[in-house]
């Protein structure tokens, strides 16, 4: 998906996305984060062009709707690499090795906590506990969760060595 | 009827296993209570039924539920909708017992939804999810669906007269969310910030109306004490408590995991006979017993039932009942510095002590255990105990972060000095 794309004004597919899932709540506001997390599954992030039109179907301003975007981490209102890794930072991933992993991240990756790689391919974010701490360190990439993570299951979960491109 | 269970809220529970659809649920005892309540038993009855359990809030507070639920206006009092939301916002970190009842047994959690929501005659119910929980909210998704198809959910439900829907919320982050009242502000689509009590959610929640809010496992454990009764579910406590409690540990432990246990068991019992005791090389040095908002535990007092009660007692909390080892090969300096970054970050930034003291307890930690902290430094986080805790903040949030600080100075007072005499962390 190019850079086009994720700005280009939304679709009648996701127009209708929208109006449904304001049809959930009992006001349209109460959808607005329903409605940023489906725009972003689409377009990566939410650009500011996304913004002003997902505000003005939920009958808010967009700077109504930026206080909310703003707010919750998992709103990204930056462009993202293809695969966001998110990595925990909490007490038991952090007392069982999570930093040797981030620091595996950077040699490997050459991306820090917060940065995308040049490729576009990944972004380093930190993240509150997964509530997988039995299996510390925990991280999630995408959407799938992913426990007991050292280097070498690292690098099979990323794809780093090997000829798999992804 | 089946074997009354001893461990009801894990009973269907296999690890590993994708959970049992809608038809198994039931072959195991499912959904009976619902057949024999909704229009059967006055909803008051089962208020007083959970008031009489002594069932109180697994979230971390412990606020007996009948009681919560007894602030509800009735239907006559306040006409218009009412609201039962369940908080899933599982984040406390060092938790991670919701997400094995949500993944675990979702019919469960939908069956607990109907007769609570029944109780306090709410016709909509939110299951508020962290988005981070894909694999809950789709098996949640999946048990709705199953729920509503065999009738259980819906417009006039087996011809009792009652309506009620589930829908599932799924966040975007933000730990913040896990507080009720700023967990009904995200639900309507604003900022995750707190709001003022009272009024509280029962008169004013969601959208203005009745609301009640319940976490997870409160709500998993209704279905079990309608079925089986009260003295029942009191019974399975130890030590005088009620009920049985998913309890956890992660740390240096060598099964780290949950447990469904009597409530009350000890700590030591839990650690050394369930999770199988520290592992090789690795010493107890104190544990947080729920949550990173609660205060150390230290290694002496590991015989003290797992109770709200008696944690209070000791000058902490039961909180979420998944409890942190603090090893002592972990620096006590370093492992305080995490968990104050947790809730510096985490703060929603609405009231100036947590949102500007949190940071500054953050790096004055952080500047100990690296070996740039002063004696004064030790007198600063002191007072910020005060300066953030109960009764200063808006919210709960800076008072917990302050619960590890505390204790921390208290119980590793001795470490905090050697750092700043030394200008080095000794684990280092």
């Amino acid at each position: 998906m190019s850079i086009v794309d994720r700005q280009s004004p939304l679709d009648g597919t996701e127009r209708a996305a929208i109006a449904d899932l304001i049809a959930h709540y009992p006001t349209a506001r109460a959808a607005a984060i329903d409605a940023l997390k489906y725009v972003q599954k689409r377009r990566r992030y939410v650009a500011d062009n996304t913004l002003q039109e997902v505000a003005h179907l939920l009958g808010l301003s967009a700077a109504e709707l930026d206080e909310v975007a703003t707010f919750y981490n998992l709103i990204y209102r930056k462009p993202v690499g293809e695969r966001v890794i998110l990595l925990c930072d909490s007490i038991t991933c952090w007392m069982t090795g999570r930093d040797a992993l981030a620091r595996h991240i950077e040699q490997t990756i050459g991306i820090k906590s917060g940065e995308t790689s040049a490729d576009d391919r990944f972004t380093l974010l930190p993240i509150v506990c997964l509530g997988h701490c039995d299996h510390a360190p925990a991280m999630m990439v995408g959407d799938v969760l992913h426990g007991d993570v050292d280097t070498a299951k690292l690098d099979e979960i990323l794809h780093i060595k090997g000829d798999d491109a992804r | 009827m089946s074997a009354i269970p001893t461990k009801p809220l894990t009973r269907n529970i296999t690890r590993g296993e994708i959970p049992l659809d809608i038809a198994s649920y039931e072959r195991a005892d499912g959904y009976v209570a619902v057949r024999d309540t909704l229009g059967k038993v006055d909803p008051a009855a089962i208020v007083q039924m959970i008031t009489d359990s002594g069932l109180g809030g697994c979230g971390g507070g412990g606020f007996p539920t009948g009681r919560k639920w007894q602030l509800m206006p009735t239907r006559a009092q306040r006409p218009g909708p009412r609201y039962f939301v369940v908080n899933a916002d599982e984040m406390e970190p060092g938790t991670f017992k919701d997400r094995l009842l949500l993944e675990g047994d979702p019919h469960q959690m939908i069956e607990g939804i109907i007769l609570s929501a029944y109780a306090v005659q709410a016709d909509v119910a939110f299951i508020f999810v962290r988005g981070e929980y894909v694999t809950a909210i789709e098996r949640l998704n999946i048990a709705i669906a199953q729920a509503a198809a065999a009738g259980l959910l819906g417009a006039n439900i087996f011809g009792s007269g009652y309506n009620l829907s589930i829908q599932v919320h799924g966040g975007a982050g933000r730990y913040i969310c896990g507080e009720e009242t700023a967990l009904l502000n995200s639900l309507e689509g604003k900022r995750a910030i707190p709001r003022s009590k009272p009024p509280f959610p029962q008169i004013n929640g969601l959208w203005g109306c009745p609301t009640i809010v319940n976490n997870v496992e409160t709500v998993c454990n209704v279905p079990h004490i309608v079925r089986y009764g009260t003295d029942w579910y009191r019974g399975l406590g130890a030590n005088g408590a009620v009920g049985t409690k998913i309890y956890g540990v992660s740390g240096r432990v060598n099964r780290p995991g949950t447990f469904e246990l009597p409530m009350g068991t000890s700590m030591r019992a839990m650690i050394d006979d369930c999770a199988g005791g520290m592992k090789d090389g690795y010493r107890l040095r104190a544990v947080l017993p729920g949550g990173a908002s609660t205060g150390f535990l230290p290694e002496d007092q590991m015989d003290v039932p797992m109770t709200f009660a008696d944690m209070a007692k000791r000058g902490t909390r039961l909180g979420t009942g998944t409890a942190i080892v603090l090893d002592d090969r972990t620096c006590p300096v370093g492992f305080i510095a995490n968990l104050q970054q947790f809730f510096a970050r985490e703060s929603c930034g609405w009231c100036a002590p947590c949102r500007d003291g949190l940071p500054w307890v953050e790096r004055t930690l952080k500047s100990i255990e690296t070996g740039t902290g002063v004696a004064r430094d030790l007198d600063i986080l002191t007072e910020m105990t005060d300066n953030l805790g109960p009764g200063r903040t808006f919210c709960a949030l800076a008072p917990g972060a302050m619960a590890s600080l505390q204790s921390g100075l208290k119980y590793f007072g001795d470490v905090f000095r050697q750092h700043i005499d030394s200008r080095a962390c000794p684990w280092t």
